[in-house]
C-alpha cells in the first residue's frame, strides 16, 4: 500500500481519537439531560485559554494548570445548567439549544475583548514519532490514548456506581426518576459538571495541537455534534466509532481530494445518515 | 383606502423615507439594517413554525456567489443572476428538506442537518478557490455605476434598491401571516401527526414555506454582495453568519412582521452604538452584551424585543382580570 496513505489512515485514526475525545462530554449532556450544548466547543476554547494564561503569563506548571482548566470548565458546565438550561428545562429542545447558542455568542465575544483576535500558541512542541517511515504526531497519539481510557473510565464510571445507574436511569424516563427518590436537580448538575469537565480535558490536549483564538470553537464545533448525533444520542461506543468514520472520511478523503472537499463529504455522509438513521449508527429505535 | 387608514401609513412611511436626506454614513447603515432585515425576515418565515434553520448561510451564500461568478465569467447581468440564484437556493434547499420533511426531522435533529449543510457550503466556496478566490474573497468586475450591472455607489439609490426588496420580503410574511398556510404550519409545528390526520398536507406546506425563505434569504445575499462589492466565505456564508441570522430575528422577535427588522435595527445600532462609544478598545464588547442579552431573550421573552412591546400594549389595553392570559406561546 502507498505509505503516504497508509500515513493517512493512521493520521485520521488519530485525530478519531481527539473527536472522539471531544464528543465524550456533549454525548453525555445530549444523552442525559437532551438538551444539545450548542457552546460547548466554546467551553472547550476557554479552558484551552485558561491553560494558556496560567502556563504562559503566571508560569503555572503544565500539569497544575491542566488541572485548574479541567475545573473550571466543570464550573461552566455547572453554571450553563443552573443559569440557562434549567430555567427553561421544560420548555422545546430547540429553546435550549437556541440559548446554549446565545452563550456562544457571549463567550466568544468575552474572549475576543479579554484576549484579543491574536492568535496563541502555547509554546510547547511535542516531538513528531518517526515509525517505520511514517511520522505520527505525538500529541495526537497522547490524545488518542487520553480518549480511550476517558471513554473506559467514563464507561465504568455509568455503569458500576450508583450515581452512574441514577445517570443513565434519568436518561431513560426524566419523570419515574423523580418518584424513585433520586434528586434529578442534584443528577443534572453533576452531569453537566463532568461533561464541562471533559469539554476541559479536551481542551487540554488540543491546545498541545492547535492555536487557541476566540472563534476556534466554529471550526471543530460543528463536526462534534455531527459526531454525537451520528453516534446515537448518549451512545459513548457509538459515538466513538462515528468519531473514527468521520475522521478517516477527513483523512482519506483529504488524501485524495484537498481538506476542504474532505470536510464536505465528512457533512455530506453526516447529512444522509441522520435520513437513513436518524438514531444513529448504534442507536435503538 | 379611506383618509384614516392613509394617516396611519404616513409615520411609517417618513421613516423608511428618512435615510435619503441623510449623511453617507447614515444611509450605509440603513441600507446594512434594509438588506439583513429581509434575511431576518426570511428566516423568521421557517422559524416561527418550528423549523429552526442553523443553516442559512447556505443560502446567502449561493445568493452572493452565483451572480457574481456569472457577472465577472459571462458578464450576465444581476438583474437575470439573482433569479438564477435564487432558483438555485431554492433548489438546493429542496434537495435536503424533502428527505428531511418526508422522514420526519424534526427539532434539534433538523437544525443540526441545516448547520451541516451550512458547512458544506462554505467549504465547496473554499475549495472551488480557482473561480470564488476561496478564503481571500473576490470582488464583482466593477464598472462604475451601472444599472445593468446592479452596480450603485450612490448609497440613496442603492437604498431603495434594497428597500424594495424589504417590502417584497414583509409583503410575503404578511401573505404567510393571514392565508391558511399559517394555520396549518402552526398545526405542524403543534403536532406534525395531528396536522396530517385533520388532512393539512405536511410535506407540501413544509416545502413551499422552506422554497419562499431561501429564496428570499439568497435575495439578500445577492444585494449584500451587491452593495459590498467584495465577497469573503465567512461574511456570506459558514455557521457565524447562519447564527448571527437566527439570533437577530429571535432577538427582534420572530412571530412579528416587524421583529426580525427591529432585531437587525437592534444588532446593527448595538454594534455602531459601541463601536462609537468606545472605538477599537473594546471589540467584543456589543457581542458580548449582545450574547448576554439573547441568552435572557430566549428564557423570559421568546418572542423577542417587538413581542415584549406587544404584550405591553394588550396589557395595557385590557387590563385582565384574575388570571391573565399567558402571551407566551405555550410550549
Amino acid at each position: 500500500m502507498d505509505i503516504y496513505l497508509l500515513e493517512a489512515i493512521i493520521n485520521g485514526l488519530l485525530l478519531g481519537g481527539v473527536l472522539a475525545l471531544l464528543s465524550l462530554g456533549l454525548n453525555l449532556i445530549f444523552g442525559v439531560i437532551d438538551v444539545v450544548w450548542i457552546v460547548y466547543a466554546e467551553i472547550v476554547m476557554s479552558a484551552m485559554y485558561a491553560v494558556y494564561w496560567l502556563h504562559n503569563y503566571y508560569g503555572w506548571p503544565l500539569f497544575l494548570a491542566f488541572a485548574a482548566a479541567i475545573m473550571i470548565a466543570a464550573l461552566i458546565g455547572v453554571l450553563v445548567h443552573v443559569l440557562v438550561i434549567e430555567p427553561i428545562l421544560g420548555s422545546a429542545p430547540i429553546n435550549q439549544l437556541l440559548a446554549t447558542g446565545g452563550l456562544l455568542f457571549f463567550l466568544q465575544s468575552l474572549a475576543t475583548l479579554l484576549f484579543g483576535t491574536e492568535f496563541r500558541n502555547l509554546g510547547v512542541r511535542l516531538p513528531v514519532l518517526e515509525l517505520a517511515g511514517l511520522y505520527i504526531s505525538f500529541s495526537r497519539l497522547i490524545a488518542f490514548v487520553v480518549a480511550l481510557i476517558g471513554a473506559v473510565i467514563l464507561y465504568l464510571f455509568l455503569a458500576r456506581t450508583y450515581l452512574g445507574t441514577a445517570i443513565r436511569a434519568i436518561s431513560q424516563d426524566r419523570e419515574i426518576m423523580g418518584l424513585m427518590g433520586v434528586n434529578e436537580r442534584s443528577v443534572y448538575v453533576i452531569t453537566s459538571a463532568i461533561g464541562g469537565g471533559l469539554a476541559g480535558l479536551a481542551a487540554c490536549l488540543l491546545v498541545l495541537q492547535y492555536d487557541v483564538h476566540p472563534f476556534i470553537g466554529l471550526t471543530f464545533g460543528p463536526i462534534t455534534f455531527m459526531i454525537c448525533v451520528l453516534g446515537g444520542l448518549g451512545n459513548m461506543i457509538g459515538g466513538f466509532i462515528a468519531a473514527f468514520i468521520m475522521s478517516q472520511i477527513i483523512a482519506i478523503g483529504g488524501f485524495f481530494f484537498s481538506a476542504e472537499i474532505a470536510e464536505v463529504l465528512a457533512f455530506v455522509f453526516f447529512i444522509v445518515m441522520i435520513l437513513i438513521r436518524p438514531q444513529g449508527i448504534l442507536g435503538k429505535k | 383606502m379611506n383618509a384614516q387608514r392613509l394617516i396611519a401609513y404616513l409615520p411609517p412611511a417618513a421613516i423608511l423615507a428618512l435615510p435619503f436626506f441623510m449623511p453617507n454614513y447614515y444611509q450605509h447603515l440603513a441600507v446594512q439594517i434594509v438588506i439583513w432585515s429581509l434575511v431576518y425576515t426570511s428566516w423568521s418565515l421557517m422559524g416561527r413554525f418550528r423549523l429552526t434553520s442553523l443553516g442559512h448561510g447556505a443560502f446567502l451564500g449561493v445568493g452572493a456567489y452565483v451572480p457574481t461568478l456569472l457577472w465577472n465569467n459571462w458578464s450576465v447581468s444581476p438583474w437575470l443572476g439573482i433569479p438564477v440564484a435564487m432558483a438555485l437556493a431554492v433548489t438546493l434547499a429542496l434537495v435536503v428538506g424533502y428527505p428531511c420533511f418526508r422522514l420526519k426531522v424534526v427539532g434539534h435533529y433538523f437544525a443540526l442537518v441545516t448547520l451541516a449543510l451550512g458547512q458544506v457550503v462554505l467549504l465547496v466556496i473554499v475549495a472551488a478557490r480557482d473561480v470564488t478566490g476561496g478564503s481571500l474573497g473576490m470582488t464583482p468586475r466593477i464598472v462604475g455605476h451601472s444599472w445593468y450591472a446592479l452596480q450603485l455607489p450612490d448609497k440613496s439609490e442603492f437604498y431603495a434598491v434594497a428597500l424594495a426588496a424589504w417590502l417584497i420580503g414583509i409583503a410575503v410574511w404578511f401573505r404567510v401571516d393571514r392565508g391558511m398556510e399559517r394555520a396549518a404550519l402552526e398545526a405542524i409545528g403543534e403536532d406534525e401527526d395531528a396536522a396530517a390526520a385533520i388532512g393539512i398536507d405536511v410535506l407540501r406546506e413544509k416545502l413551499k414555506i422552506t422554497a419562499l425563505s431561501t429564496a428570499l434569504t439568497a435575495l439578500g445575499g445577492a444585494l449584500y454582495a451587491q452593495y459590498l462589492m467584495y465577497l469573503n466565505p465567512d461574511i456570506m456564508s459558514g455557521v457565524g453568519v447562519s447564527f448571527q441570522i437566527v439570533f437577530a430575528s429571535i432577538a427582534g422577535g420572530m412571530y412579528s412582521a416587524l421583529g426580525p427588522t427591529v432585531g437587525a435595527a437592534f444588532t446593527i445600532g448595538l454594534n455602531e452604538g459601541l463601536r462609537v462609544l468606545f472605538g477599537t478598545h473594546f471589540i467584543g464588547a456589543a457581542n458580548t452584551i449582545y450574547g448576554a442579552l439573547l441568552v435572557v431573550f430566549i428564557i423570559f421573552m421568546p418572542r423577542g424585543i417587538v413581542g415584549l412591546f406587544e404584550t405591553l400594549r394588550t396589557r395595557t389595553r385590557t387590563p385582565p382580570p384574575s388570571g391573565a392570559p399567558d402571551t407566551q406561546p405555550a410550549e
